[in-house]
């Protein structure tokens, strides 16, 4: 059976180069760079030279660089850390209702600690206002967090306007890119933010490595204390094979950006073309421009996500859906339903994201697959009878 | 694959799916807001249920559990077709992931609703009352669809949170669920019992 994965928003092969980087240190350079002999060092080298890749993909300097062990704890680093650093200054946060979970679960894990957060709306795209996070803004607000880019919708943030808000105000901004390093331009320097955080495993890099930005002489309280590793803002031995594997990941999504974004922006805008065209009733989520260039999502009327997706697989093809049945917590996703989008719709919700390697024969065969599974779907479907009914057939 | 092989073989060839237009009895469970809704029809003839259709709106536990309770209540009587249970629904697929065992709760729900229709219809038809046309309306279920307490999902027709194992009642003045008995609402804190 033909596969096509196009759930790369969960999940990006290790790049064959990556991999390469990496082995060495899971072989013979296994050494812990804290230690002082050769060997600890050479790991050291290895793992300040990542650092130096990295924040050549943002536009920052190696010392403003902490490693972490995935996006939610950069992100978690990054808004209990940067709140609980200014305690005496104010006890506000501001986010976007369309935050990732690690934001506001950070955030309400402060509010036990005494900290209330306003979560700014967004319109049907999934966009915030940044007037809105003027508007937003008080006297004891110590952070703004605001995504680059959403894993779910794909919209693409006004960060940079936002920044500009954040700086007149003299309130740290801190932006969760985790989505969109490595996959779009980042300037840490033109967003004007604070600290910003990403992840390996979404541009061709291992799980299990991230960072966060931190600007320099930003005070942050450490959330895992010990020893001096990164400057003692994170304490653990490092996971040096995995950070070498950002490293690396991070030098060729700068060097080759722009050849891949343009190679999948193609297909993506076929999907989004051609998808609604086949079947009826299917709407695109998420901003039609200001998006992620791998990134197509939709809502299909009538049925639910789960359905499609295990539709789909059972056709070799791996998507994935904010829909209540597909998650867990059995819970509709909150970034759709903050759209404005009903509860019926949101269940119907369907995520494709592209890899640098998928080819226009995958997404035609995505194509030619997916009419007669929503097709079955909808015939077992109570509410597309409804539908049917209520139109007179 | 998170499911049992039955699970998938009746998600990819569910039985019995479909409307009966001339039904005796149709049941409607659920609601978008909780992720599932699933609607049975019934033809009973002799007391025995001899046809059955439904239509799920749901993921493939919902399906796949509306395709068993099908299967195992055709050709049942009413009151051996009212003794399935979510449990045995369950049992019968192999087993449920914990947290999509909720979706058994409706299949079996859903059936007894339609048993519950046809009955009500058969007393008019005894009294010599009008019939009340069949019933397209879903059965009123509550709009909320978590616990209170655990955040784990309400779904089907009883007040009870399975993994709390509490009792739950509306609040009056939130509408929202609260421990039953409970002086107090845990949402809105409004006063309900006294102690």
């Amino acid at each position: 059976m033909k596969r096509v994965y196009l759930d790369h928003i969960a999940a990006t092969p290790v790049h064959p180069q990556v991999l390469e980087a990496m082995l060495p240190f899971l072989r013979e350079q296994f050494a812990n760079p804290q230690s002082l002999h050769s060997a600890g060092q050479e790991a050291m080298a290895a793992m300040e030279e990542a650092r130096e890749k990295v924040a050549a993909l943002v536009g920052a300097d190696g010392s403003e660089i902490f490693f972490t062990s995935s996006g939610s704890e950069s992100n978690n680093f990054a808004v209990k850390g940067l709140a609980l650093a200014q305690r005496e200054k104010g006890s506000h946060l501001v986010l976007s209702a369309v935050e990732h979970q690690s934001v506001l679960h950070s955030a309400k894990s402060l509010e036990k600690l005494g900290f209330a957060a306003t979560l700014v709306p967004v319109d049907k795209w999934g966009r915030v206002d940044p007037d809105e996070v003027r508007r937003a803004i008080k006297q004891e607000t110590v952070l703004v967090s605001i995504m680059l880019a959403n894993g779910e919708v794909g919209t693409i943030e006004p960060a940079a306007e936002i920044g500009k808000i954040c700086r007149g105000r003299k309130v740290l901004f801190h932006t969760d890119a985790v989505a969109a390093a490595g996959n779009i331009p980042v300037s840490v320097k033109e967003l004007d933010v604070d600290a910003l955080s990403l992840a390996a495993h979404q541009f061709y890099g291992p799980k299990g490595a991230a960072a966060l930005y931190l600007k320099k002489a930003t005070r942050i309280m450490p959330l895992i204390d010990g020893g001096i590793q990164e400057g003692g803002r994170r304490a653990g031995t490092e996971n040096v094979a995995a950070i070498v594997g950002l490293g690396k990941a991070a030098e060729l999504a700068a060097a080759e950006m722009t050849a891949r974004m343009s190679r999948m922006a193609g297909l993506r805008d076929k999907l989004i073309a051609e998808l609604p065209r086949r079947v009826d009733h299917v709407v695109l989520t998420g901003h039609p421009g200001e998006r992620l260039p791998h990134h197509a999502s939709f809502c299909v009327e009538f049925i639910e996500g789960e359905g499609m997706l295990l539709s789909l697989d059972m056709k070799g093809i791996s998507a994935s859906s904010g829909s209540a049945c597909t998650s867990k917590a059995l819970k509709a996703s909150h970034v759709l339903l903050a759209m404005g989008m009903d509860h019926a719709l949101a269940q119907g919700s369907l995520v494709f994201s592209l890899v640098d390697g998928t080819t226009a024969g995958d997404i035609d065969y995505l194509l030619e697959v997916f009419p007669p599974i929503i097709d079955r779907l909808r015939k077992m479907s109570p509410l597309y009878t409804k539908y049917l009914e209520e139109k007179g057939q | 694959m998170i499911y049992s092989d039955k699970v998938m073989e009746h998600f990819a060839n569910p039985r019995n799916v479909g409307v009966l237009k001339d039904a005796d009895g149709v049941g409607q469970v659920g609601n978008p807001v909780c992720g599932d809704m699933m609607t049975f029809y019934i033809k009973v003839e002799d007391d025995k249920l001899k046809d059955i259709k439904f239509q799920t709106f749901g993921c493939g536990a919902a399906i796949a559990v509306s395709s068993m309770v099908s299967e195992m209540a055709l050709g049942k009587t009413l009151e051996e077709a009212m003794k399935i249970t979510n449990t045995s629904v369950a049992e019968e697929l192999g087993g449920l992931p914990k947290n999509k065992l909720h979706c058994s709760n409706l299949g079996a729900d859903a059936l007894h609703v339609a048993i519950e229709d046809y009955r009500k219809r058969q007393e008019s038809l005894k009294r010599g009352e009008p019939v009340a046309a069949v019933s397209h309306e879903p059965k009123e279920e509550h709009e909320e669809c978590y616990c209170p307490y655990c955040e784990g999902p309400l779904e089907g027709l009883d007040e009870f949170c399975h993994s709390c194992e509490i009792e739950l009642e509306e609040c009056p003045e939130c509408k929202k669920y609260t421990r039953k008995g409970d002086q107090n609402c845990v949402s809105c804190g409004a006063a309900l019992h006294k102690a």
